[in-house]
Formats: C-alpha cells, sequence, structure tokens
C-alpha cells in the first residue's frame, strides 16, 4: 500500500536539493505573507500590495544588470516603494488608489527599462520570466537563508506590532485615542508588507506574489470572525498553495510525458480555487451565525 | 485599578477656576483651539465631578468634536489647560475612555465584541497577547457592564447599530476610565436603544462613578438622566444646570432656530418649533400665544 502511494506521489522529490530550497523558501514565504496579508486586507491595502510586487520588479531586473543579490534587488525597490507610498499620502482611500498608481507606473517603468537593459547588455538569458514569474526550482542556493532570515524578521515584526496594528486596522481613530501613532504603525506595516512581497515575487515571480499576500488571507479573513483564527487559516492555505504547487509541479514532469508546468501556475491555481470555495463556505457560515442574532434581538425586548 | 497612574505627579493648574475643585475628574480651563487660523474655541471653561453626566450641545460645527479631541489629546494646538484628575490629556489615556462619533465596522471583519473589548484592555502594548485570566475578567466586566453578553461572540460588523454603539462603549470602559467622553451616541438609534442607552450612561455614573460627557443633538433620551449642560456657540461655551439650559429662550437663541420646551406625562422634552414667529424682543413667539420664557 505504502509503496504504491509512494509510486503515485514520488516521495523522492523530498531528496532533490533544489525541492528542499523550494519547500523551504517558498514555505517561508507563504507564512510571511499570510499573515501579513491578513492585516492588509483589513486595511484595505490589497492594491497597495499588489502594487509593490509589480514594481519590485524593477529591483529583479536591476540586480541581474548589476550583478547584485537578487533578494537585495527585490527588497530594496519594494521597501523604497512603500516608503514613496506612505508619504505620497496613502492613508487616505481616494488619494491611496492615486498614490499606488503612480508608485506602480513608475516602478513598471523602470522594469521594463532594466529588462531591456538586461537582454541587451547582458548575457543573462530568461532574466524576463524570472523576474516576473518566479524562479522557486532555480533558487540561489546562497540566498536560501537569507531568504528564511527575511521572513523571520518580518514575522517578528508583525508580532511586535499585532495589537496596535489590529486596532489601528479596525479603526485609526480608537488607536489614536490609546495613544497610538497610526502613521508609525502604517508605515512599518507597509515597509514589512514590502519584505514579504519581495520574497514572494522572488519565489514565485513579481507578477504573483500579491495573489501570495491577497488570496489566502483573502479567503481567511471572509471564514473566519476572530483575527487569530483568520491569520492561522491564512497560514494553513498559503502552505497548502505553495507546497502543494510545488508538489504539483514536480508531478507535472510525470503528468505531461516530461515537459514540467510553472510552479507559480500551479501555487495561483489552488489559491484561487480556495478563494472561489471560500465564498460559499462564508454564506453557509454565515446563516448559521446570524440566526442567533436575530434570536437575540427579539429575546432582548 | 487606577492604580498605576495614580503614582504620576499631578499638573497643578494655576489659577484654579472657581468651578473646578480638587475631586473634578475633568477641569477645562480657558481652552482655545484655532485650526488654519479660524477661532474654533475660545475661552474655553467648565469642570466635571465624578458621577456627574453632562450633556456637550450645540449647532453643527460649532466645535463639539474638536472639544473632545482636545481632551483626548489627539486635537492639533490647542491653548490653555486640560486636566483630568490632576493630569494632562496625554498622560491620562488611562483614565478616559472615548467613543467617537462614527466608525463603520466593515460586515466582514473577523472581529469579534469581545476581540474589540480586549483591544480596549491592551490595544496599545507591543508583542504578541498571552493568554491572562485578569485580562479575561476585565473584558467580561466591561461586556456587562454595557449588556453585551449576549452578543459579545459575534462579528461585530454583523450587529445592528445599537449593538454595536455598546460594543465600542464596552472598549471605551475596558481599561476602566474615570471620564467617559462619548460623541453622538445617539445618532442612528432608534427610541428604544436610545432610551436604553440613556439608561446605561445614567447607571454608569450613578453605580461605578464614572464621569460622562456626551455630545446629542436629540437630547430628550439624555434629559432624564442629565445633571448638567455646556453648550457651545460661536466658539464660546457657557454651562449649566439642566434648568437652567433647557428653557426654550436659550436653546433657540444657542440653535438660532426656535425650538420649544414641553412637559409631558412629568418628562421634559425638547422640539424643534418651525411655526414660531420672531418677536420685538427676539424671542421667539410660539403660535399656542405663550412666548417662549424669558432669558434665563
Ligand atoms: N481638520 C480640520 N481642518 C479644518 N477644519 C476643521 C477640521 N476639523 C474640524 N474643522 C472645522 O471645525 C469646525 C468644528 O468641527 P467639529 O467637528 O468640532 O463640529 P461639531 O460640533 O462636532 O459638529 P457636528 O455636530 O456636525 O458633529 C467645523 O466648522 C469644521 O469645519
Ligand atoms: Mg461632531
Amino acid at each position: 500500500m505504502l509503496t504504491w502511494l509512494g509510486h503515485i506521489l514520488h516521495w523522492s522529490f523530498l531528496n532533490s536539493g533544489s525541492v528542499q530550497t523550494a519547500l523551504l523558501v517558498g514555505g517561508s514565504a507563504a507564512v510571511v505573507c499570510a499573515v501579513i496579508g491578513v492585516f492588509t486586507i483589513l486595511r484595505g491595502y490589497a492594491f497597495a500590495g499588489h502594487a509593490l510586487g509589480d514594481v519590485s520588479s524593477a529591483g529583479g531586473s536591476a540586480s541581474f544588470l548589476l550583478g547584485i543579490s537578487p533578494l537585495v534587488g527585490f527588497l530594496g525597490i519594494a521597501g523604497i516603494a512603500a516608503v514613496s507610498l506612505e508619504f505620497l499620502g496613502v492613508r487616505r482611500a481616494r488619494e491611496q488608489d492615486v498614490a499606488t498608481g503612480i508608485v506602480l507606473g513608475a516602478g513598471i517603468g523602470l522594469s521594463a527599462l532594466f529588462l531591456y537593459l538586461d537582454t541587451t547588455t547582458t548575457s543573462t538569458t530568461g532574466a524576463a520570466v524570472m523576474v516576473m514569474f518566479g524562479s522557486m526550482f532555480t533558487f540561489p542556493a546562497n540566498l536560501r537563508w537569507p531568504a528564511v532570515m527575511t521572513a523571520a524578521v518580518a514575522l517578528a515584526m508583525m508580532a511586535i506590532l499585532y495589537r496596535p496594528l489590529l486596532l489601528s486596522m479596525v479603526d485609526p481613530e480608537l488607536a489614536t485615542t490609546r495613544g497610538i501613532s497610526t502613521r508609525w504603525v502604517g508605515l512599518l506595516h507597509l515597509v514589512t508588507l514590502a519584505a514579504a512581497v519581495a520574497l514572494a515575487a522572488l519565489s514565485v515571480g513579481a507578477v504573483l506574489a500579491s495573489a501570495l499576500v491577497i488570496g489566502p488571507a483573502g479567503a481567511a479573513v471572509r471564514i473566519s470572525r476572530r483575527p487569530v483564527l483568520a491569520i492561522f487559516l491564512a497560514v494553513i492555505l498559503g502552505l497548502a498553495a505553495v507546497w502543494g504547487g510545488i508538489w504539483m509541479a514536480y508531478e507535472s514532469y510525470y503528468w505531461f510525458a516530461g515537459n514540467a508546468w510553472p510552479v507559480s501556475f500551479f501555487v495561483v491555481t489552488i489559491i484561487f480555487l480556495s478563494y472561489l470555495m471560500s465564498v460559499p463556505l462564508q454564506y453557509a457560515l454565515w446563516r448559521r451565525i446570524a440566526r442567533p442574532v436575530q434570536i437575540a434581538a427579539n429575546a432582548g425586548g | 485599578m487606577h492604580e498605576d497612574t495614580t503614582s504620576a505627579v499631578p499638573v497643578t493648574i494655576p489659577g484654579q477656576h472657581a468651578k473646578a475643585s480638587c475631586a473634578s475628574v475633568l477641569a477645562v480651563e480657558d481652552l482655545t483651539v484655532s485650526i488654519g487660523g479660524r477661532l474654533l474655541l475660545q475661552g474655553v471653561t467648565f469642570a466635571l465631578e465624578p458621577g456627574q453626566l453632562c450633556g456637550l450641545i450645540g449647532e453643527n460645527g460649532a466645535g463639539k468634536t474638536t472639544l473632545l479631541r482636545s481632551l483626548i489629546g489627539v486635537q492639533s494646538s490647542p491653548h490653555g489647560q486640560v486636566s483630568i484628575s490632576g493630569l494632562v490629556p496625554r498622560k491620562s489615556r488611562d483614565l478616559v475612555g472615548y467613543v467617537p462619533q462614527k466608525i463603520n465596522f466593515a460586515p466582514d471583519l473577523p472581529l469579534r465584541v469581545y476581540d474589540l473589548v480586549q483591544l480596549g484592555c491592551d490595544g496599545h502594548r507591543l508583542g504578541p497577547r498571552w493568554f491572562s485570566g485578569r485580562l479575561h475578567q476585565q473584558v467580561q466586566a466591561a461586556l456587562d457592564a454595557v449588556g453585551a453578553q449576549d452578543f459579545a461572540y459575534q462579528r461585530i460588523g454583523e450587529l445592528s447599530g445599537g449593538q454595536q454603539q455598546r460594543a465600542v462603549i464596552a472598549h471605551a470602559l475596558a481599561r476602566r476610565p474615570r471620564l467617559l467622553l462619548l460623541d453622538e451616541p445617539l445618532a442612528n438609534l432608534d427610541f428604544r436603544s436610545a432610551n436604553e442607552l440613556a439608561g446605561l450612561l445614567g447607571h454608569l455614573t450613578r453605580v461605578h462613578g464614572l464621569a460622562v460627557l456626551v455630545t446629542a443633538h436629540d437630547m430628550n433620551p439624555l434629559l432624564p438622566v442629565m445633571d448638567h449642560i455646556v453648550y457651545l456657540a460661536k466658539g464660546r461655551a457657557a454651562s449649566g444646570s439642566v434648568r437652567e439650559v433647557v428653557q426654550s429662550a436659550t436653546l433657540s437663541k444657542l440653535y438660532g432656530y426656535p425650538v420649544a420646551v414641553i412637559e409631558y406625562g412629568g418628562r421634559v422634552l425638547v422640539l424643534p418649533h418651525a411655526d414660531a414667529q420672531v418677536g420685538e424682543d427676539g424671542c421667539y413667539l410660539m403660535p399656542n400665544g405663550s412666548a417662549s420664557g424669558g432669558q434665563a
């Protein structure tokens, strides 16, 4: 039985070094993105999160050009973009969309230039695909631990900021009343979001990074009633998507007669399907929760 | 539970106003606020004792919200003295609970009433929250105080406006403040909820000894429980007992609109009175012939 299962699942894939790196780095990115994603959605910053991913592609493409570590490239540009977003007036809903759009445009413009220069002035091949759609299985081994460290620092930041951030997300005025500087909390959230997005961009690609931030968290927020539960569910969904995607991409080599499909495709597909399932699930849960509300309201009178 | 604040050095108020006794929870003295060169509040002076429920009234844009924001130390550039149990607003955050004018909770916010009240206890602290029986008790006490136990474990966005209002009040009460500030808590509430909330505020002042300052446009539900009124007009404040302020002439002048004060079934009610005419002396004449009272 077990050998039969092992045959189907090809457990041997765990022995491959590049798969181990993918599981480790992809898993770290998934966890960090899921945790930060919950706050990002509560704050209504899904678009900003997406923009940071796209903009970070400028850093990724510049790193090929300059011959520096892509982790530094992605992190640097995403960080600069996050700070610009905050200072361009990201705090009011309408200004936020405008500021995000402007930073997004500038970032993609730079990215186009760097990718052009990459192809014309360096011997790098496939830089565009790598930057835009990730390099899960060709992840540089020397970046393995720096990436995991970045994830750990980002998670620690979220753990420290947990309560003030949550209160600012619920209502900025309530937070201000308690002496919380919503400006600082907001800036730190954006910078941490930038780090998460940079990690995601490295693994599933700049264009798909936001899927990892918004998808699992979005599904989790829909179906949970408590912030802690939402974070927990988002982490589970994110890990399932990334690890499941890695496994499916590895397996697809056998499914499609030696032509493995990209990891990012599978990751994003799993995320999309789980979000799709969360919608009916939310209504099923909501009906169960909603009924006692009415009874309580009637009984109160 | 205020032991952590009593050790702080009290700020002395120079030239203490006659009304601000040592027992005052809140003493506002000569408070002046201007935004963008416009003078919003000018020389506002009043005091509030423990167990007092004080209404803050004035027309739209009179500066009620601005005044409340000055009391919690989030209004920029206020001049004058504000002292809360002898402390300046920035030092007295634990002593003040604030319920803002409007909060829109998204229906899908994954937050229960319980979680919101927990954030009222420790929302400003850094680091993860560890389970604590004391915190749980504190949350339960706040939920009990506002009668929110029935819906404590429901998502806040799914509740009615009145239930959300209670939840936010429980959030404000979680740290057991001595002063509760509420900005338009009765807006959007139906008759029953408004009266229940007014009763709740009365209970908090009488039983828990809280000092409550509440702004309201429709003051009828509050009249039975209110002791004191501060009214703002053209940047200046005046205060008086309910009996002094709730007079047709005073209120009409304050709002610049005819207001009738009637007695019905043993209760005093305030009504807008569009049919009134302005008499020669500047007082409003009510159609039934009665002049709207002399000067208060
Ligand atoms: N940040 C600000 N910048 C400029 N003007 C402001 C600001 N905040 C308030 N004001 C002005 O201050 C005045 C008083 O506002 P405030 O909100 O205190 O009035 P209010 O008495 O609470 O009114 P309402 O009954 O409508 O709630 C208003 O005329 C408003 O235009
Ligand atoms: Mg107001």
